[in-house]
């Protein structure tokens, strides 16, 4: 008996390795951001908070519109990637990898920041009438107190690119082994009557999303330490 | 010539406060800084530090700029230990890994080894535990221990008692003498605990709405009418001196304060000890002619030096210079008329009771 058809094992694999690297390039382009929201009194910082949360209010189907409008041979990304010499993002791997770091910004971003601030400046100063430099008070105090606003936001980011389907249908549209996600798979399923390998595919997210919550709520909450 | 001194000249303003002052502190034995909650004296620490970005002005520590109109060296590159109000040890560390990230990051030039720091504030039993599996008591140790061992040329001590209860308060009060006797680190301590400053004070800078009221040593500020507002019933003056004979047979002990020779109760301190006394003010009377015989044991000739009116009218404040001390007495204002007591009178000082307080 096989469970998913081998389109369907494509189109998880493939999910997999969206999400992950998406989760990764979010981690390091978010540190830096929430941690200078989380600090800055700068009158930029509603502005900056604004754009990072747009994501959250825009429908995906905007997103994905202006993001292939900029990837598109006279948009910024577009004639980026001709004066290099590279293939256009535009129905690419590597246009799904960019879009859903724009989209998925905001469940990286606010946990980190949230985490941050709930530290308040105390144990930076702390950390600095100790001798240590930022870089050492990042990595020795802030990264280990705020541990469970980086695990949160790692697992909010990956799940909501698992799940995201209106801005990969507006970028990549839907090539097998390049473009095609499990969302866009069910799509497709669903599109040719093909009802059985829905339910497997979709149940399989209705699981996935369950237990990715459940972890979640069991970081969030309070542990005792040791 | 080396400068000895700790000099700070700062502005800061903020939304409804404003802190100016211009202060130079020895840069031996402990000088607090002293006030009522919200005069600024925790700022002016924090500006000292560095951690107050927006002040404005010059710092300098003996020879080094902390900071200036052009400098500004960082918090972590000074020279400091820094004891906050509160706990402030890291959380995800155990005691003594808060111990080993001071040590890992301090000055190589070991001036207080773990093992001394460990010994001195009593921490031994604590160090595999977590913070929050100490008591607010320990923790604070725990972290007056790490701020040592970041090796510090000055300490830098935020109201380190004000979080605790007055057992917790009396449990730490002697490590912090020991620190101060057995370590010749300078020490910048805040504090509203009058108590405090008069056990473990050299050197008092008085702030009152962010600006500097008064400034001197223990035995200056103590002994100066202005001062006896923020004391209240509890006026005092602190004289320091040693204990230099002990009556068995009376259990008295004579404590030489200048030339000042005072009788206090025997509390066991050895021939030599150094100790402060406080006298309470409304604990001296003052004659105009020698005393005749009397159960008070401390009766010396003085002369007026200043006086004053107290809080309360009925009441007179009067200083009086006994060789190089000065003490201060609370009179009532009739006795001051009837006695006619003014700057320059020559009196008879009968003090009823000498405590000793270190």
């Amino acid at each position: 008996m096989t469970l998913f058809t081998s389109d369907d094992v494509t189109a998880i694999k493939l999910t997999v390795m969206l999400a992950s690297t998406v989760t990764v390039i979010l981690l390091i382009i978010s540190t830096p951001v929430a941690l200078w929201l989380a600090s800055t009194h700068s009158k930029w910082k509603g502005f900056v908070s604004a754009l990072v949360a747009m994501p959250l209010v825009l429908p995906p189907s905007v997103l994905g519109f202006y993001l292939l409008i900029a990837m598109g041979p006279e948009g910024p990304l577009g004639m980026l990637t001709t004066s290099l010499g590279l293939p256009s993002f535009a129905f690419s791997f590597s246009g799904l990898v960019i879009a859903s770091v724009f989209y998925s910004l905001p469940f990286v971003v606010q946990p980190i920041q949230n985490a941050i601030e709930s530290l308040g400046a105390r144990p930076l100063e702390v950390a600095a009438t100790l001798r240590a430099g930022k870089l050492d008070t990042f990595f020795t105090v802030i990264l280990p107190l705020s541990k469970a606003g980086f695990y949160t936001a790692a697992v909010l980011g990956f799940a909501h690119t698992v799940g995201e389907f209106g801005v990969v249908l507006m970028i990549g549209g839907n090539i097998p082994g390049e473009t095609q996600v499990i969302s866009v798979k069910i799509y497709e399923h669903v599109e040719s009557l093909n009802y059985a390998q829905a339910h497997t595919l979709s149940l399989t997210m209705v699981l996935f999303s369950f237990l990715t919550l459940a972890l979640l709520y069991s970081i969030q909450k309070p542990k005792s330490k040791n | 010539m080396k400068s000895n001194t700790l000099s700070a000249n700062l502005f800061l303003r903020r939304e409804d406060f404003e802190l100016t002052i211009d202060i130079t502190a020895p840069t031996n034995g402990v000088t607090a800084i002293f006030g009522a909650s919200g005069s600024g004296k925790t700022t002016l620490l924090r500006c000292i530090a560095g951690l107050e970005k927006g002040a404005k002005g010059s710092v300098k520590f003996k020879e080094q700029i902390w900071q200036s109109e052009k400098t500004f060296i960082p918090v972590h590159k000074r020279p400091l230990g820094y004891v906050f109000q509160e706990a402030s040890l890291f959380d995800h560390l155990t005691a003594d890994k808060n111990l080993q990230y001071a040590i890992a990051r301090g000055s190589n030039n070991t001036v207080t080894t773990k093992q001394q720091a460990v010994e001195l504030l009593g921490i031994g039993d604590l160090l595999q535990r977590y913070p929050e599996q100490l008591s607010g008591g320990e923790r604070q140790r725990v972290a007056i221990a790490r701020a040592l061992l970041v090796q510090p040329e000055l300490l830098l001590m935020d109201e380190p008692l004000a979080s605790l209860d007055a057992p917790r308060k009396a449990e730490i009060l002697p490590y912090l003498e020991k620190l101060k006797s057995e370590l010749s680190l300078p020490i910048l301590y805040v504090t509203h605990a009058i108590d405090e400053i008069a056990r473990l004070a050299d050197y008092i800078i008085v702030m009152e709405m962010g600006k500097v009221l008064m400034q001197g040593t223990a035995g200056e500020v103590f002994s100066s009418v202005k001062f006896s507002h923020f004391q209240g019933e509890d006026t005092a003056s602190i004289l320091s001196g040693k204990v230099i004979e002990i009556d068995e047979e009376f259990h008295l002990c004579t404590v030489k304060s200048e030339e000042l020779l005072l009788q206090c109760r025997d509390l066991s301190y050895d021939v030599g000890k150094s100790v402060r006394v406080r006298i309470l003010a409304r604990d001296v009377s003052l004659t105009t002619s020698s005393p005749a015989k009397s159960s008070i044991l401390n009766s010396f000739d003085a002369t007026v030096a200043e006086v004053q009116e107290d809080k309360h009218p009925g009441l007179t404040l009067v200083k009086i210079k006994i060789g190089d001390n000065h003490i201060v007495c609370r009179i009532s204002s009739k006795s001051a008329h009837e006695l006619s007591i003014k700057v320059g009178s020559k009196v008879w000082a009968q003090i009823k009771s000498v405590a000793i307080i270190q």
